[in-house]
């Protein structure tokens, strides 16, 4: 092959090794899905505490102007917290396919919300015992790859462990403040 | 190519484009496609049957385009009840393995149309024990549920898996040791208080229509009744100079009763029209209807005629003028329908009879902008099947939850209209009850 020609080829081999290799998302280019999880779950712990403290504690709790309950609607009341994050869960499945978002218990009042998957029972696991750490892992569900990321779900007011303890369907009686009593997880599909 | 074989192929071509022309033609323009149907449509469905742009909108897209049909239609009523199993709780990945066995996220997956093979009450097209699919483990939880089978879940009166408003655990709690009835019904509006309208109350003196179009019966029924009270005059439904008609139409209702026209259009009465077909005719219907009603076609004017637009005639008579099942057939001489005459009569109280329209197309008092409004539920489905969804807004009215659950689970009841006690009793509440007061013994 001629000077030239071999000049010219590797030049364009090597724009394209360039190319090739600035696309598959590196961490400057695009999001990682751990990031993407960490940010998602900063803003649904941040709403659910401004709503707990803010508006049930506040209201329901101190001032007494109106009562939390699980039967909101018959009862004229507050929708719950958890409550509050399941009909955010659900609207944002409502409105897009990009994750989903689910709070799930070891110990849980309706036993639909049990962990189902391996993955599921491994991070409550993990989150129960290691606090303040989050547990990461990779899922195949219903033939689609997920990450999927449980982050602990600590009791942040008192109103928490006074329900759960007394509940008729809570098959724990002795949550304290600051304890796990669960976990969000976050699911994001792998494209 | 030899001459026979393009003959044969020149024939074929032929006889193809001869059935394609003919059956797109039937298809896409003639009246009856009923050469389509693959099966019978339910007794939900089959009054719009070949109207199949009401459910196949598009011949693409498949099962969402389906449920867009489905939502818009039922959609409202699913919201209001609160639907207990909506598309979102089946959405989130968790429940793939859950989905594959049975998809819940979509109605045609238990409700399939053209199967009349295998559909079942409610139009339920799944074997009766699917709920095993995700409560399996209920006895673990639920010691009051060890041995009772997975077919009885939604047949006993106990649970309905869209409304549950009457039948949730602590529903049932709060209310099982009633002896009174929760609240009374609304008040009815007697004729004497129908009208209290926009304009001055109007007499026989003020009518406006053409003097060739007055008869004295038109005027004194107009005048002596709601309308004229509520300064209705002739031409505000007719129709004033060359735009008179003899026969307004249902849009000419509903500049004034629009929620009235929407109830009925969503209703079984008015399904037919809202599809584009023609008025539904008792001679349509799969119910048994009276003979002499067969060809009456379902407008406004079938259940409350003009002029006098009667709406007693239209809670008891106007039903049963065309309605002739064992249910109908049963009222009068009703415990219910002596309330309703007592009532009727002046010897009962204000509000203490019981027509068909108290169950069926009951009064609501809503708020609108502060001020009470009575409005009148012109969808004569939203409370009919499953009858669980009647208890909270119409039976506990007059009756304790107890009572009523029992009562809409005796089909001997419905047959006879109330017309004894119930033969049964659902343990329901008394599960919760024993429930609940094994909780309180356990925290003392």
């Amino acid at each position: 092959m001629r000077t030239t020609t071999k000049t010219v080829m590797g030049v364009l081999a090597g724009l394209a090794v360039a190319a090739l290799a600035a696309c598959g998302g590196s961490e400057s280019a695009d999001v990682s899905a751990k990031r993407m999880a960490d940010a998602l779950h900063a803003v649904m712990q941040s709403d659910r505490t401004v709503y707990t403290q803010k508006v049930v504690n506040r209201l329901a709790n101190q001032d007494g102007v109106i009562v939390a309950s699980e039967h909101w609607k018959d009862d004229k009341a507050l929708p719950l917290p958890a409550q509050m994050f399941r009909m955010g869960a659900e609207e944002t499945a409502r409105n897009t396919s990009g994750f989903t978002y689910s709070l799930q218990s070891m110990w849980p009042i309706n036993k639909q919300n049990a962990p189902r998957t391996d993955a599921e029972k491994k991070g409550l696991k993990y989150v129960a015992d290691h606090p303040d750490k989050n547990y990461y892992a990779k899922e195949d569900l219903g033939g689609t790859t997920y990450f999927t990321a449980v982050y602990a779900d600590k009791a942040v007011a008192p109103a928490c462990v006074a329900c759960h303890n007394h509940h008729r369907d809570s098959p724990r009686s002795d949550f304290k403040l600051g304890d796990v009593m669960g976990g969000v997880v976050i699911r994001i599909p792998e494209s | 190519m030899r001459r026979g074989k393009l003959a044969g192929w020149m024939g074929w071509i032929a006889v193809v484009s001869a059935l394609a022309g003919g059956l797109g033609y039937r298809m896409l323009s003639a009246d009856d496609r009923s050469l389509f149907l693959p099966g019978e449509t339910t007794d939900a469905h089959h009054q719009i049957e070949l109207a199949c742009e009401s459910c196949h909108r598009s011949p693409f897209g498949g099962t969402a385009v389906l449920q867009n049909a489905c939502m818009d239609c039922h959609g409202a009523e699913l919201e209001r009840a609160d639907n207990a199993h909506p598309k979102s709780k089946f959405t989130d990945p968790r429940n793939a393995a859950r989905v594959a066995v049975l998809d819940a996220r979509y109605c045609v997956t238990c409700h399939r149309e053209h199967v009349p093979a295998r559909t079942r009450p409610m139009a339920v097209t799944e074997p009766k024990d699917f709920c095993v699919h995700c409560h399996r483990d209920i006895a673990k939880d639920r010691p009051s549920h060890a041995g009772l089978g997975f077919d009885t879940c939604a047949s006993s009166g106990c649970h309905n898996f869209h409304d549950d408003r009457a039948l949730y655990e602590d529903f049932l709690v709060e209310h099982g040791h009633d002896t009174t009835p929760a609240k009374r019904l609304n008040p009815a509006l007697t004729p004497a208080l129908a009208a209290k309208g926009e304009g001055d109350a109007l007499s026989a003196a003020d009518r406006d229509a053409p003097p060739d179009k007055v008869t004295d019966t038109v005027l004194r029924e107009w005048s002596e009744t709601g309308h004229a009270r509520a300064g209705v005059n002739c031409t505000d439904c007719h129709g004033s100079g060359a735009r008179w008609t003899d026969h307004p139409s249902r849009e000419s209702c509903a500049q004034c009763h629009e929620p009235e026209e929407q109830g009925f259009l969503s209703g079984k009465h008015g399904m037919r029209l809202a599809a584009g077909l023609s008025p539904m005719t008792p001679a349509r219907a799969r119910l048994p209807m009276k003979s002499d009603a067969l060809d009456r076609e379902l407008t406004c004017n079938s259940c409350h005629p003009a002029h006098r637009f009667d709406i007693r005639h239209a809670a008891v008579d106007g039903c049963l003028g065309c309605h002739d099942d064992r249910h109908s057939r049963a009222f009068k001489g009703s415990p219910h329908h002596d309330l309703w005459l007592a009532e009727v009569s002046g010897r009962g109280q204000p509000d203490s009879g019981v027509s068909c329209a108290t169950c069926h197309m009951p009064r609501r008092v809503r708020l609108r902008r502060g001020t009470p409004v009575t409005r009148v539920e012109h969808n004569q489905n939203a409370n009919l099947r499953p009858n669980e969804k009647m208890i909270r807004g119409v039976c506990m009215s007059c009756h304790t939850l107890r009572f009523s659950i029992d009562a809409l689970a005796d089909p001997g009841l419905i047959r006879n209209n109330f017309s004894a006690k119930p033969s049964r009793h659902v343990k329901s509440i008394d599960m919760a009850l024993e429930r609940e007061q094994a909780h309180d013994d356990k925290q003392r």
